[in-house]
């Protein structure tokens, strides 16, 4: 017991020390050094990843990609937090130097974007939001806040959920981005009715969805006469019903999206 | 025979002992299996088999269980212990590493023994223990920070606490021991942090260390051949799954864990033994009898910590003493546990790491190109998970990961005491670049990733032939074990939180309880109290306890 609380004195100073190594003025700035990210991806991807997996998603509903943390809502809170761990939690404590804590908080709050500028053109916001509302008509089938269709998945924390590139491709290749949770699906019931909707939930005996007509089912499987999966998106592409520019805007205001915060 | 005066001493002392009922003698752990009302071992018995005689829960009435107790585990995270059950009285670990002594028939608390450790410890995974071993009337557990504790099953009471191995460079125990006449066998893990792995013995009255095995051996031991320069020293070969004895043999057989680093396999060219084997020990001396290595040279992590099944059946129309594993590196093995000879290998879920095993069952492999995914992926075609073999219906039940793969990539890595050691990462197989992959820790109660990054299975595999007799497919992936009765049912959970049962000749569905969409990674056990038959599981934080109804 004796040796424990040593160590655990020894452990306070570090981190004390190793903190203070952590520039302060870079909280919530969402400004990181290239070199930091690049940096912080090679750690991350030996140190963290496997446990929270290549996208950040990998332990229970911690989604680390998103940046924000709960129980870090600061750089130097999650410099601390990577310091002491989560023991309770069995999450080890990382003995990191100063350059490699600033990489893997850079890494993280980057939203794990180590090149996010690569093939990505952004236009105006202010435009894009015009576009969004008027000739993408993108409420017809998304959410945005409490306006908006079910068809397709809510965009109100879209930019805070993928990167640029991938919504970018989304907008002129719909199916090649889709993620399989959005896949449309399609049952037909043992008396014969047919519901299509999105699904939000699935296991061995049920699935959980949202119709096209914005009601909550649950359905069990064996109780249906047919089951469908498609992988085609019911999105169209936007390729050539918009011009480049109003691309460039609409994704700057898809980009932005970042919902109300956590 | 030093060892046997020994044992001879032990067991007298026992029985002249205080004559309680809890007593639970050297003998009594080698009949476990004849006195099914109790669960007195990890696996129910030496052998591995999670299979009870119990028969009051059949077919016909498995739609009449009904839930009789839970218990709320007192801590967050993952929860894989597997209890034991001794004269109606449960034992079980809960995170960090308590022992909870309980009721096993309303669940109500007698006590709980808190371990305080440093919270310093390295373990790759959570912090997790798979539960005890007890022999007498006292309790042996594992520490995340490498220590070895006995404490007094009646009372909950310290009796003695050694250091195994040294925590800050990444070594732990987290299975849960195995009692072995008068000596307590364990194993540590840290295969992720370049530890040098080892299977001890402690005598159980005093905790003195009997004897070591160190599963990578140094320069000049047999075995060393398969290593060079100084890989050996951050080589890896954790233990951190509980193995099985054979009293007849005098052997006791172990899953050893992957080699350090992970992923990199270049920084230590040769086999790197005893890494991904299954080593045969005497349980008197640590002396090694034999070996088999399934995965040379891994780069894959593929621990061989799966629970050696020990089977006498008819092989070739010979009377025979059989070993079974399925490795998580996909394949299917039947050893000759008396020798270490290689009997059968055959895939039971679709790889392409290797065509096949050759007449030594060495496999040929079949390297995927940098870029293409491997398959399995690095959690394996199946993990630590409990198989079952039911006596009755001759099959190995093994819970399965199909369709599931990835790409590994491999970079140099320097050893440094206490610090990650992987040399590389893996990255799971998805349909689209940003798309959810699967939870590596602890699930949600939302499955965003699907099926399209592979699913979970139970599979039945005839030993015969490597054969899949049946399968039971899940629609999200599985870390539960399996339990099996001789009333022919099947017990398993998945990572959706239902807790099944199948009927064990056919694979077909006859009852399930939704434990509410939570990761179930531990393996059922079975026990019987004042004449009736409970089923255990545990679901996320929730030890769920089930009988029929009255």
């Amino acid at each position: 017991v004796r040796k424990s609380v040593v160590l655990c004195a020894v452990l306070a100073l570090t981190v004390t020390v190793r903190l203070a190594a952590v520039n302060p003025q870079q909280d919530h700035s969402g400004q990181y050094a290239p070199a930091d990210v690049l940096a912080g991806g090679k750690i991350y991807s030996s140190l963290c990843a496997n446990c929270h997996g290549a996208t950040g998603t990998g332990v229970g509903t911690v989604d680390l990609r998103r940046g924000a943390l709960r129980r870090a809502a600061t750089d130097t809170a999650l410099a601390e937090l990577i310091s002491s761990g989560l023991p309770a939690l069995g999450m080890p404590a990382f003995r990191l130097d100063s350059s490699e804590m600033r990489a893997l908080v850079a890494f993280v709050r980057a939203g794990f974007d180590t090149n996010p500028a690569a093939g990505v053109v952004l236009g105006d916001a202010a435009r894009g939001r015009d576009v969004f509302h008027g000739r993408g008509n993108c409420l017809s089938c998304h959410r945005l806040g409490d306006k908006g269709g079910d068809a397709g998945p809510d965009l109100t924390d879209v930019g805070a959920t993928r990167p640029a590139a991938s919504l970018q491709r989304t907008l002129l290749d719909p199916t090649s981005m889709m993620r399989p949770i959005n896949r449309p699906v399609r049952a037909v019931t043992r008396e014969g009715t047919v519901i299509t909707g999105r699904r939000l939930n699935e296991d061995t005996y049920t699935v959980q969805l949202i119709t096209d007509r914005g009601r909550l089912v649950s359905l069990t499987k064996a109780e249906l006469r047919e089951w469908s999966v498609s992988t085609t998106s019911t999105m169209p592409s936007y390729k050539e019903t918009l011009t480049p520019a109003e691309l460039a805007d609409l994704l700057a205001y898809l980009v932005s999206l970042k919902g109300s915060g956590p | 025979v030093i060892g046997r005066v020994r044992f001879l001493v032990m067991a007298l002392v026992l029985a002249a002992g205080t004559g309680l009922a809890a007593q639970v003698s050297v003998g009594r752990l080698l009949r476990a299996a004849e006195e099914p009302r109790n669960w007195l071992t990890y696996s129910g018995d030496y052998a591995g088999h999670r299979h009870s005689l119990l028969r009051q829960i059949d077919p016909s009435n498995v739609k009449n269980l009904e839930m009789k107790w839970i218990l709320q585990a007192q801590v967050a995270g993952s929860w894989e212990s597997s209890p034991i059950v001794v004269d109606g009285i449960m034992y079980l670990t809960q995170r960090p590493n308590d022992i909870i002594a309980l009721d096993a028939k309303t669940g109500r608390i007698f006590w709980i023994y808190k371990y305080v450790g440093t919270t310093e410890y390295k373990v790759c995974c959570g912090a997790n223990n798979r539960g005890l071993a007890i022999l007498g009337d006292t309790l042996f557990m594992g520490t995340l920070d490498a220590h070895l504790v006995a404490v007094d099953a009646k009372t909950g009471r310290l009796r003695w606490d050694v250091n195994v191995a040294h925590f800050a460079h990444g070594y732990s125990v987290s299975l849960a021991p195995l009692v072995v006449k008068d000596k307590v066998i364990i194993g540590v893990g840290g295969g992720e942090y370049g530890i040098r792995g080892f299977i001890a013995a402690y005598d159980a009255a005093t905790g003195k260390e009997a004897w070591r095995f160190n599963t990578v051996p140094s320069p000049g031991e047999p075995g060393s051949e398969t290593w060079s320069g100084d890989a050996w020293k951050s080589g890896g070969g954790s233990v951190w799954v509980t193995g099985t004895y054979d009293p007849d043999l005098n052997l006791t057989y172990w899953g050893v864990g992957n080699p350090g680093p992970d992923f990199n396999a270049a920084q230590r060219p040769g086999d790197n033994l005893y890494t991904d084997s299954v080593v045969a020990l005497d349980p008197d001396t640590g002396k090694l009898k034999w070996h088999f290595q399934f995965t040379p040279n891994d780069r894959y992590d593929w621990d061989a910590t799966q629970v050696p099944v020990l089977v006498d059946t008819a092989w070739l129309g010979k009377p025979s003493k059989l070993l079974m594993l399925a490795n998580r590196n996909g394949f299917f093995y039947v050893l000759d546990r008396v020798t270490g000879k290689f009997l059968l290998g055959k895939p039971f879920i679709k790889v392409n790491w290797a065509s096949g095993l050759d007449a030594n069952g060495r496999p040929i492999e079949t390297p995927q190109p940098p870029g293409s995914p491997t398959m399995p992926g690095q959690q394996g075609g199946t993990n630590w998970y409990s198989p079952s073999y039911s006596p009755r219906t001759g099959l190995f039940y093994v819970s399965a990961w199909e369709d599931a793969g990835g790409v590994f990539t491999s970079q140099p890595n320097e050893y440094q005491p206490g610090r990650n050691f992987m040399g590389g990462n893996y990255r799971a197989t998805r349909p689209v670049p940003d798309a959810a992959i699967a939870p590596n820790i602890k699930r949600g109660p939302i499955n965003t990733w699907t099926d399209a990054v592979g699913h979970g299975a139970v599979i039945a595999v005839d030993p015969g032939t490597g054969d899949r007799k049946w399968t039971f497919p899940m629609y999200d992936l599985t870390d539960s074990g399996i339990l099996t009765t001789a009333s022919d049912l099947l017990f398993t959970g998945g990572r959706e939180g239902y807790f099944q049962a199948l009927d064990a000749r056919t694979g077909q569905l006859l009852w399930r309880s939704s434990l509410g969409s939570v990761q179930i990674y531990s393996a059922p056990t079975t026990y019987e109290v004042d004449g009736k038959q409970y089923v255990t599981i545990i679901c996320g934080n929730v030890l769920a306890v089930y009988g029929l109804r009255d």
